[in-house]
């Protein structure tokens, strides 16, 4: 008895949460379309999505594509195909690691930010009073984010991927007895436009879900700090599952033979 | 419904609100007249707060019609709600200031969002309204962190008063404030309404500022409307729940819930 009416409550529970981030997310969808939109504010968020994610970006994409030489080079190794750390490098980094990492970074910088933000102004009834100001909130505080993650994404990623790239480079040259030219050569005669766009598309899908998660999770917080640390986990968390979910699908998608 | 000089300015009927098991309004019917200073009264948690979020949208009522100017609002969306939420000014209870803003613009937020005024006519306006609740125009240019807990409320007052909205909420004017600058808010709230014509509902519990400021005063108890009469009479109500009230007696019909 007791189980059933357990089961049946999370489940109930679950469907009005995926009914409610539905109706959030055509809300917000369809606010990007339907005027004012406010520059400044986008400025702004481009600004501090965009901009100061560079840092962590290109360091955690530099030490990826160092490890990712190192051990395509031990694993290439054990067949004496050692030389192909360049083109597996290129690969790895612009399909799938570039992509993903400045996802996930960008999920717990952004997405955790955006969250605390917007739950401390649901919390405190500053989103009440922007409806009382005759503002709409979606309009004014969701719009600006989601424009700025889903402009800003590609451009990390493209940067991403060319730091990436080089610390591959740098690990290869220095360590493992690569020749600098040799090792350019051979990443740019491999390297695809196909490979790089992938990573580019990856990113805007990355880009939405990270701001609409932060907002989502941000939007429906209740209660004190406590409520505010709950919707910074949540919106962390799951941008990041999602995140990761997302990249498996597009990967199915974009390099179905 | 036309609007005829006698259409009550705000009007709930049959108002009904719960949270989960909790039903805090309970088939509320409230008529707030035209140029008319209304005060509620009520305890604390007895939804106060939350019948004032229900004419304003920020929460749907479960049942029950609330009409502005005889028109009913509770299923107004987009352009039709913004209309209507432009004849509205309001005082949150905890201020609910922008706190990326600084004072200034929190004040003049309304005109520059929401009439799209330019922001130095905007800003001179803001300024104005700051004198007019007891601040210096050096705390326009302030942080809302920066301020204290009265004076975030006199900020939160001049936002609410900035557009020279048709009516006006407070929510708890006075409180936190010391004597003599909660009857200076008292003041303002009576010019406010005797120049011009606007309709206010003020929500307190102190029985100085509601003799003040209310030409009507209405108890709210156990999410109904118990009581309602011109301040005059509030002394002579023969209801033993008002006269409880107003007296802040521990003893008398309304039990305290005091658990923890
Ligand atoms: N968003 C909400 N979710 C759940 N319960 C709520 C919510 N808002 C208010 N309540 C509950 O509704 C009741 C009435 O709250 P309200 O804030 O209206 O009280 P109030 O009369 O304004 O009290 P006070 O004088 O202390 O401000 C409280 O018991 C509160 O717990
Ligand atoms: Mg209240």
């Amino acid at each position: 008895m007791n189980i059933f009416r357990a089961v049946g409550r999370v489940t109930l529970a679950f469907l009005r949460e995926i009914g409610r981030l539905s109706v959030f997310t055509v809300n917000a969808v369809t606010s990007i379309v339907r005027p004012p939109i406010y520059w400044t504010l986008l400025l702004k968020q481009i600004m501090r999505i965009g901009y100061f994610s560079l840092p962590v970006v290109g360091l955690t994409a530099f030490f990826t594509g160092g490890a990712l030489a190192l051990q395509i080079y031990i694993g290439g190794n054990r067949y004496g195909a050692e030389s192909f750390v360049p083109q597996i490098v290129v690969l790895g980094i612009t399909r799938e690691l570039g992509p993903v990492i400045a996802g996930l970074m960008v999920a717990g910088r952004v997405a955790a930010a955006i969250a605390a933000e917007l739950g401390t102004m649901r919390v405190t009834e500053q989103i009440d009073a922007l409806t009382t100001l005759s503002t709409n909130p979606i309009k004014y505080l969701v719009v600006p984010r989601l424009l700025a993650a889903i402009i800003t994404m590609p451009f990390l990623v493209a940067i991403g991927d060319s730091i990436g790239v080089f610390g591959g480079y740098v690990v290869a040259t220095q360590s493992l007895g690569f020749t600098g030219s040799i090792y350019l050569k051979n990443t740019i005669d491999f390297m695809t436009f196909h490979d790089v766009m992938s990573g580019i598309y990856k990113a805007v899908v990355f880009g939405f879900i990270i701001a609409l998660m932060g907002c989502y999770n941000g939007f429906h917080s209740k209660g004190g700090a406590q409520g505010v640390g709950t919707a910074t986990t949540n919106a962390v968390v799951s941008a990041s599952i999602l995140i990761l979910a997302a990249n498996y699908l597009l990967t199915n998608l974009l390099f179905s033979k | 419904m036309a609007r005829t000089a006698n259409t009550p300015k705000v009007e709930l009927r049959g108002v009904k609100k719960r949270f989960g098991p909790k039903v805090v309004l309970d088939g509320l019917d409230l008529t707030i007249e035209a140029g008319q200073s209304l005060v509620v009264i009520g305890g604390s948690g007895t939804g106060k707060s939350v019948m004032i979020k229900c004419v304003l949208g920020i929460l749907r009522p479960d049942a029950g019609t609330i009409l502005v100017d005889g028109k009913e609002v509770t299923r107004l969306h987009g352009r039709a709600r913004d209309a209507v939420m432009r004849k509205f000014g309001m005082l949150f209870q905890g201020a609910a200031l922008f706190d990326s803003m600084s004072v200034w613009e929190n004040v003049a937020f309304g005109l520059i969002q929401g009439r799209g005024m330019r922001r130095r006519k905007a800003k001179d306006i803001a300024m104005e309204k700051l004198v007019k609740v007891g601040l210096g125009p050096e705390v326009g240019q302030l942080s809302p962190a920066e301020l204290s807990g009265g004076m975030q409320k006199r900020v939160g007052l001049a936002r609410a008063i900035a557009a020279d909205p048709e009516i006006i909420f407070f929510d708890e004017p006075t409180t936190g404030l010391d004597p003599i600058m909660a009857d200076v808010i008292n003041n303002l709230i009576v010019d406010t309404v005797k120049g011009t014509g606007t309709t206010t509902l003020s929500i307190t519990h102190d029985m100085v500022s509601a003799r003040k400021i209310a030409d009507r005063i209405a108890m709210l108890y156990k999410g109904k409307i118990i009581w309602d009469g011109p301040t005059s009479e509030i002394d002579n109500s023969g209801n033993p729940f008002v006269d409880q009230f107003i007296h802040g007696r521990a003893e008398g019909p309304i039990k305290m819930e005091v658990r923890s």
